[in-house]
């Protein structure tokens, strides 16, 4: 057994008041604004007495739509931490040169790049990702809620709660200094004794648990709760992209949640898993936090590609071009993702036909990627293009994103790798497929879906800010780093010794600002959006001249969806109904069956929390009763079997005349 | 804004069902799935015992420790806890609760007994100074048999609720539903250990 | 090709000059390969790449909606020619990719020997490699010259034109050695040794550094890099000759301890395979060493005897606090399995740890439980 350090104590393990970073200024004004900012809101909760509200009608509820919902909120509050930490390390690589040191010393430094890596990727793409699969498939299958409304509610609270593991430790202790997947040795005890390294693996396997299980759950629900006629090559291209990204997440979550256990068991207990001595191999680690790593990435561009697929058709008005050679292009990028893994670590001596290998199936998935792009440029061709918002963020990404498939098939070639792995112009390269790719996407989709999900379109002027401030902040943030990665500068550096390189940091820096301000102006389009909701308003609920399923019910949709379940006879279905002369029902109504709420998941997921702040802090006594809290309220969960009711055949009609009223007032 | 063309209106064509859909209950389905993620971390032990497994930092091998009669009685526990537990859903079909009670009270005997062994098993290695820290070896074995052992604890905890709420409320469509996952649980839990002891207990006893 | 990698060139060397584009501007040949690489490579893919975003902006602007001269067809959404053309085009790209990726992968890989100088000169038969051991430390670079006998920390350097053999390995964490100037880099890791073979053709000093981020004091684990003319390169062997003191196992344990921005430092001799002992995670003489252990292992480990061969203690480090370690003591290493080597001439029997005598085995539980090292005689079975 590794000898515990002395200083634990039985009552507060690790923890005490030095854990508090009281000298560092930086931290500290960050907690003021970020307390004095929670003090307020939650008295404004309280003031406006909207604490019952939100109890019955979000936190509790199993409702797709309301999850689908929080899930893109909590995307948008970890984005604007994961971008403070962004701007911070580009202000301090502009200003650090020459001697000078910056203002954050490598202590800091670090900690702020590990967490901008986790958050970015585990707290804002993916929460963002999930939250539109589980607020749309449903909808465009046809359902009246997820497979399973329990667990969804269960997933996301669990994903609130790695990110609230990850916030705790921005004021209490400090967070991992390794990198965002942090690679043994490095990550072990001898070279990170602090608490850091335990905030990364706990948050992580705390959201784990919701993601892996929100991957089950969506998968059920498109495997076996389609509308009848709804056959898989009729799948909405956004579903099918869903579809393959959860079959990723369940078949690729698991190896993350073995190796940061692995990882765990050598810092907690002492083992020789990633050890340089008894026989450890870090290398193991290497491998599997990839078989992970790669297929993530998959995960998050796949569904933005079927966001892109849903807009390029709608806004040219005209069915998507090639949708089986997208299907299929989907489903082979899913299964070459597992076979590339290797294409990360090059340059850890594996033999020349090993790094050959996995260099060339890498190659091979741009063939799918280069297909689709194709099927979005001729779905263009002999269409009748209008450029709102989400079209405009398609036609960037296009244009984007071929340049990062570009350098990222330029990192494939081995030989090509060796001099510019851990770059500067990898930096640039994954950047430039995540944002102009994921990120652009989820712009595209937010501008598209918004009247759906609100009743009322976003506003356009401030969304035309926001994008042109995203775009060209992209530019001027990223191109940058191409150029440096070809001088050979390295990631990570806290500061540097070249003064030449300094205007392209500079320059990098007034991209980054750009960006704020995109952000910024995206905000205020909320904002401004909300003020002008009536003259906003959309009441036919298709606001676009949509194709899928969503845009047949209402905005915003009712809590079951359809009041009758639609029959599907044609790709596009509801494109299809409106050219056949779909008449809408108007009575007849029948009760729904309908899921109940619950607070078992939050609490459950609260619980988690705990015990992750127990272990974390090595406060053993909290984390066992917190585990065997959390066993015990399982099982009583499931005791309860009341767990659906009937919506009342009366309630239908009327919010069913509502809609018919609206109808009438849109036309 | 372009409207779609309109084709002539073919009345005949039903657009919605007027009675309540029923999709298929995904449980099982979902529950499957669940148990292939658990199968992808089994392998990932697997995988990590197969790179380190021969990693004994001068210690001790699996030859030197393995008591391959007392794992053979441990492995006989567990494939006789899937075959009552077999019996039990048999009795479950014919609705007949007492009797699918007591296949499960022996199921969870033999599951039970299957803990204590492999509890007795470890106690003994770990007193004789083969600790989990004492090599990769051992780290991935411990991992590997003790990953294994705390899914049966879940699965006995699991069995015990299960007869309760059965105890309770009857064979109702939920509970039998609960059922069956055990029953995957359980059976996929066999098929692992199954790799186990061939993989670790008899290839490390012949090594 | 040729004339594909002239036209890439171009518009890229007007940008080059006057900036240090290092990457795109090396002065060694395996360097130079690569960057040739990344030109071809990129002209390739910008066949595909430029038609497409090329349409992208020619579709959008035809096909807007104010432009009602455009064709508007709804329901053109297949066409089997086109799909061939658009998975074919980039399959050719991939397969003309693919070749040359095998090819280059194979020719450029860092562990085979170096077939030519330059461009225009092959490698003569009878060149002699210069050999260099590279070991990253927390946070500075350490390399060994066993053909000179000489050490350094934080510098390098290599005669022009001459194959250089680099070994390298880690103390604590993993690294990564980069010579932008002169060839890709390639992990430094602990207990684990990576090759590289490369030349430096034009002399100069160049940025050495770690690529790969390994604490705290990473940015400031950089190195100069010296490419010296033969004349050059004696004059610098000598240096390090002149600056006397000799880099032995205690002196390397203090410079293996955390420091940062470490000057350059020079030693005239080194203790006999202490590279070797760093690569093995022996040199303390108190632990076995990753090769013996391996050996042991091969033969199906050290059985239940030795089970107790571990020693944990507390080592005050710099600071005054103690930092737990455990490891695997060199005492089970017999006469029968001896240590590192040593003692070559007794022939090795097997199964070696199963025939750890009962006297050994005492000693080790002894070791375990008490608090002192093992006095070992410090001279090993080399001349030093």
């Amino acid at each position: 057994m590794t000898p515990a350090p002395t200083s634990e104590s039985v009552l507060f393990g690790k923890l005490s008041l030095a854990a508090l970073p009281l000298h560092e200024p930086i931290l500290v004004a960050t907690f003021a604004v970020v307390a004095l900012g929670g003090v307020a809101i939650l008295g404004a909760l309280t003031y406006y007495r909207v604490w019952g509200y939100l109890w019955r009608e979000w936190i509790t509820s199993i409702d797709h739509k309301k999850i689908g919902i929080m899930y893109i909120i909590l995307a948008l509050v970890m984005l604007l931490r994961g971008f403070s930490d962004a701007i911070m390390m580009r202000l301090q690589q502009a200003i650090a040169f020459a001697g000078a040191e910056g203002y954050l010393p490598p202590h800091h430094y670090d900690q702020i790049f590990t967490a901008h890596g986790v958050i970015m990727i585990f707290f804002v793409a993916m929460p963002f990702i999930t939250g539109f699969m589980n607020y749309l498939v449903p909808l465009q299958i046809g359902a009246r809620d997820v497979a399973f409304p329990f667990l969804n509610n269960f997933s996301f609270w669990m994903t609130v709660g790695g990110a609230v593991l990850t916030m705790i430790s921005l004021f209490v202790g400090e967070y991992a200094a390794t990198g965002w997947l942090a690679y043994p040795p490095l990550s072990g005890l001898a070279s990170s004794p602090g608490v850091g390294v335990d905030y990364y693996i706990w948050s992580l396997q705390v959201a784990g648990v919701g993601t892996l299980l929100s991957g089950v759950n969506l998968i059920a629900t498109i495997v076996k709760m389609r509308a009848p006629g709804m056959t898989m090559m009729r799948l909405p291209v956004f579903t099918w992209t869903a579809l393959c990204s959860n079959i990723l997440i369940v078949a690729s979550f698991p190896v993350l949640t073995a190796a940061l256990a692995l990882l765990s068991l050598d810092r907690y207990l002492g083992t020789a898993f990633f050890t340089n001595d008894f026989g450890g191999s870090a290398m193991m680690y290497v491998n599997l936090i990839w078989i992970w790593g790669h297929p993530e990435v998959y995960i998050l561009v796949l569904p933005a590609f079927g966001i892109f697929s849903e807009v390029v058709a709608t806004y040219c008005g005209k069915r998507l071009f090639g949708y089986a050679s997208m299907v299929y292009a989907t489903v082979v990028i899913t299964i070459l993702s597992y076979l590339v893994w290797l294409h990360h670590f090059f340059t850890m001596g594996s033999g020349a036909s090993v790094n050959s290998f996995f260099g060339i199936t890498t190659m091979i998935i741009s063939i799918p990627t280069g297909a689709k792009i194709f099927n979005w440029l001729f779905t263009m061709y002999r269409g009748r293009i209008r450029f709102e918002l989400p079209m405009m963020w398609t036609v960037a990404f296009m244009l984007t994103f071929v340049i990062g498939g570009m350098t990222g098939v330029l990192l494939a070639v081995p030989p090509a790798d060796f001099v510019l792995h851990n770059s500067l112009f990898l930096v640039a390269h994954f950047h430039n497929v995540i944002i102009g790719g994921v990120l652009f996407g989820l712009f595209a989709g937010i501008a598209y879906w918004f009247p759906k999900v609100t009743g009322f379109k976003l506003d356009v002027f401030w969304g035309k800010v926001s994008f042109w401030c995203w775009v060209v902040g992209f530019y001027f943030a990223f191109m940058p780093l191409y150029v440096l990665g070809l001088m050979g500068v390295t990631r990570r550096m806290n500061r540097f010794e070249d003064p030449s390189l300094q205007i392209w940091f500079v320059i990098a820096a007034f991209g980054a600002v750009l960006i704020a301000f995109g952000i910024g102006a995206f905000l205020l389009q909320l904002f401004v959006s909300f003020r002008k909701r009536e003259q906003l308003k959309d009441l036919t609920g298709d606001p676009w001249n949509g194709r899928t399923l969503e845009w047949s019910t209402s905005s915003p949709p009712p809590a079951y969806n359809f009041a009758f379940t639609p029959v599907v006879h044609d790709l596009d279905p509801w494109w299809d109904m409106k050219r056949r002369g779909y008449v809408r029902p108007t009575e007849g109504f029948i009760p729904i069956h309908m899921p109940k709420n619950t607070g078992a998941g939050v609490v459950l997921a609260g619980l988690s929390v705990v015990c992750g702040f127990g272990l974390i802090w090595h406060i053993w006594w909290l984390a066992g009763a917190a585990f065997v809290t959390i066993v015990v309220s399982a099982i009583v969960h499931t005791f309860n079997y009341a767990r659906d009711f009937h919506i009342p055949a009366s309630e239908v009609t009327e919010t069913e005349n509502g809609r018919t009223r609206m109808l009438a007032a849109g036309v | 804004m372009s409207t779609p063309s309109t084709v002539p209106a073919d009345n005949g064509t039903i657009f919605y069902l007027r009675s309540e859909h029923h999709p298929e209950n995904g449980t099982l389905l979902g529950f499957w799935l669940y148990l292939m993620s658990d199968c992808l971390i089994f392998a990932c032990l697997f995988a990590s015992y197969g790179v380190l497994g021969r990693n004994y930092a001068a210690g001790p091998s699996g030859a030197d420790l393995f008591d391959l009669p007392l794992v053979a009685l441990n492995t006989t526990m567990l494939l006789l806890s899937s075959i009552t537990y077999g019996f039990a859903m048999l009795e479950m079909a014919k609705n007949r609760v007492g009797l699918m009670l007591s296949w499960l009270v022996l199921t969870l005997l033999f599951g039970l007994a299957f803990l204590s062994i492999e509890l007795y098993e470890f106690h003994h290695m770990i007193a004789e100074g083969a600790t989990p820290q004492r090599s990769a070896f051992l780290s991935s074995f411990f991992t590997l048999v003790g990953t294994h052992g705390l899914h049966v604890t879940f699965g006995c905890i699991w069995l015990v609720t299960l007869m309760v709420q059965v105890a309770k409320r009857g064979l109702i469509a939920e509970n039998k539903r609960r059922l069956m996952c055990l029953s995957m649980f359980w059976h996929f839990l066999d098929v692992v250990w199954i790799g186990v002891f061939s993989f670790v207990y008899l290839i490390g006893s012949m090594s | 090709m040729r004339a594909i990698k002239r036209l890439a060139l171009l518009p890229l060397l007007l940008a080059l000059a006057g900036c240090n584009w290092v990457v795109m501007n090396p002065s060694g040949d395996i360097a130079n390969q690569q960057r040739d690489l990344i030109l071809i490579s990129t002209a390739l893919m910008l066949l595909i790449i430029i038609p497409v975003m090329a349409l992208t902006v020619l579709f959008a602007w035809r096909y807007r909606q104010s432009n009602k001269d455009a064709v508007y067809d709804a329901e053109w959404h297949h066409s089997t020619r086109l799909e061939v053309v658009i998975w074919a085009a980039p399959l050719v790209i991939i397969i003309a990719l693919g070749a040359i990726t095998w090819i280059s992968t194979h020719l450029l890989d860092p562990y085979r020997p170096l077939s030519r100088i330059d461009a225009a000169r092959p490698m003569p038969k009878d060149a002699k490699p210069l050999n260099v051991e590279v070991v990253a430390l927390d946070w500075k670079w350490l390399f060994f010259y066993p053909d000179y006998g000489v050490a350094t920390v934080n510098e390098l350097a290599a005669p022009v034109d001459a194959p250089i053999h680099f070994k390298i390995t880690s103390s604590t964490v993993m690294n990564s050695l980069f010579i932008p100037a002169l060839a890709g880099q390639i992990y430094a890791m602990p207990g684990m040794e990576t090759k590289l073979h490369a030349v430096i053709n034009k002399p100069g000093d160049y940025e050495g550094f770690s690529a790969n981020y390994s604490g705290a004091g990473f940015s400031d684990m950089r190195f100069k890099f010296r490419g010296l003319d033969a004349a050059g390169f004696e004059a610098w062997i000598k240096q390090a000759r002149d600056a006397g003191g000799m880099l032995d196992r205690a002196v390397y344990t203090e410079l293996e301890r955390p420091s940062v921005a470490e000057p350059v430092k020079r030693w005239s001799s080194v203790e006999g395979g202490l590279y070797d002992a760093i690569l093995n995670r022996c040199v303390d003489r108190a632990k076995m060493c990753a090769k013996d252990m391996m050996r042991v292992d091969a033969q199906g480990g050290g059985g239940k005897e030795g089970t107790g061969a571990v020693l944990a203690f507390e080592k005050p480090d710099a600071s005054g606090a103690a930092t737990p370690k455990r490891f695997v003591s060199a005492v089970a290493c017999t006469t029968a399995a001896p240590r590192d080597g040593e003692t070559a001439e007794t022939p090795i029997p097997a199964p070696i740890g199963r025939r750890a005598e009962a006297s050994t085995m005492t000693s080790i539980f002894a070791l375990a439980r008490g608090d002192d090292l093992p006095a070992r005689p410090a001279a090993g079975g080399r001349p030093e």
